[in-house]
């Protein structure tokens, strides 16, 4: 892959990352507050936020999105600037994250017969830094990268 | 500089989620809503289902709704909410469904058909604990006719009495006293007038007990 096309590309996973994070920063604000324990007169959200799946011994998987988003940036910015490990890194990150959306999906869809917009959004989020990191195999130490 | 420009970005990007965070933390916080003790809410509204001693120290009112998950989780743990208080403790219970359950508000007439023949809170119980199936259900009357049955009601009476104007007004007293209390969402709890802060769980609830029970000496 050309130095250009890299930069253009994990630029992009940088900017879906940053959209990602912005959107576990307010899920983990919700559920800090209390917001995800009650409901305000909308479904979905609070089923899904207010079950025993939103929260992992007592904390809120939102805050572990929050530090996924912000490491799966961080590697993307790193890999941008020609770090060949940070691609690597990001590669699992991301397939990590992949695999924990599709766990939310599969409890979401059969198990608490309920969606909630925001979850969806990250799922999204996750799907489309998946595909970045199909279009980019991480780790070819012949490009002559740090 | 371009070598540290990347932890630049991170550092930039990190900071601005922290502070973005905090803000957003701090604008949803939200604030106790308070009866005041000279309200013109009256507390005996239309209908007021109330368990425990008349003259209890502690007076716990909750604003539920019969569709709301985590009201059933509470409901589901009143045992253990109000253990050892036996009678220090009141409790009342207030209808308040939310616009955005469909099946809300015929549950809680369902609740009152059943508490015009004497069994409200067995009602209660069963409407909680079966939430997950007729919350779901297209026709949701059947259900409830069949738990009338379970429940060994005047079917008949029962069945007139769900929809009746006497009914659907003791609905809509306990959701109007919510609304001029301010409350807006379920469960909220007060506990000697004062609301008990999300996360409502039985900890917070039982912290709030103890502490209008015990309250601190002012200095």
């Amino acid at each position: 892959m050309g130095s250009r096309a890299r930069i253009v590309l994990y630029t992009i996973a940088a900017i879906i990352s940053v959209a990602g994070l912005a959107d576990a920063t307010y899920l983990t604000v919700a559920a800090l507050t209390g917001e995800t324990d009650v409901c305000a007169g909308s479904t979905g959200c609070f089923e899904v936020l207010g079950s025993k799946y939103a929260r992992i011994a007592g904390i809120p998987v939102a805050v572990l999105g929050v530090w996924a988003y912000f490491a799966a940036f961080t590697f993307a910015i790193f890999a941008g600037f020609g770090y060949a490990r940070a691609r690597t890194f990001f590669a699992l990150t991301v397939w990590a994250m992949f695999a924990a959306t599709l766990w939310f999906l599969y409890v979401q869809a059969f198990v608490l017969h309920a969606f909630c917009r925001y979850c969806l959004f990250s799922a999204a989020f996750t799907f489309l830094l998946a595909g970045l990191v199909v279009a980019s195999p991480p780790g070819r130490a012949s490009e002559g990268q740090k | 500089m371009k070598r540290y420009l990347p932890f630049v970005i991170v550092a930039v990007v990190g900071a601005l989620t922290l502070g973005a965070g905090a803000l957003l933390y701090r604008a949803k916080r939200p604030a106790a809503l308070e009866i005041p003790k000279n309200s013109n809410t009256p507390e005996k509204t239309a209908s007021m289902h109330v368990r425990g001693e008349a003259n209890a120290p502690v007076t716990l009112e909750e604003f539920a709704d019969f569709e709301c998950p985590p009201c059933a989780n509470l409901a589901g743990a009143s045992g253990q909410i109000e253990e050892g208080y036996s009678a220090q403790l009141r409790v009342i219970f207030r209808h308040f469904p939310l616009p955005g359950h469909p099946h809300a508000p015929e549950a809680a007439q369902v609740a009152e058909a059943a508490g015009l023949q004497g069994r409200f809170w067995e009602m209660h119980d069963l409407l909680y604990k079966e939430q997950g199936i007729w919350s779901k259900a297209v026709d949701a009357r059947a259900l409830f006719n069949s738990y009338a049955g379970t429940l060994g009601l005047n079917l008949e009476r029962f069945k007139t009495d769900v929809d009746s104007p006497e009914v659907k007004e003791r609905v809509a007293s306990d959701k109007k006293r919510g609304a001029e209390l301010g409350v807006h969402s379920t469960p909220t709890i007060f506990v000697n007038g004062r609301q008990v802060l999300p996360p409502v769980n039985v900890a917070t609830i039982r912290a709030a007990i103890d502490a209008a029970l015990n309250p601190k000496p002012s200095p």
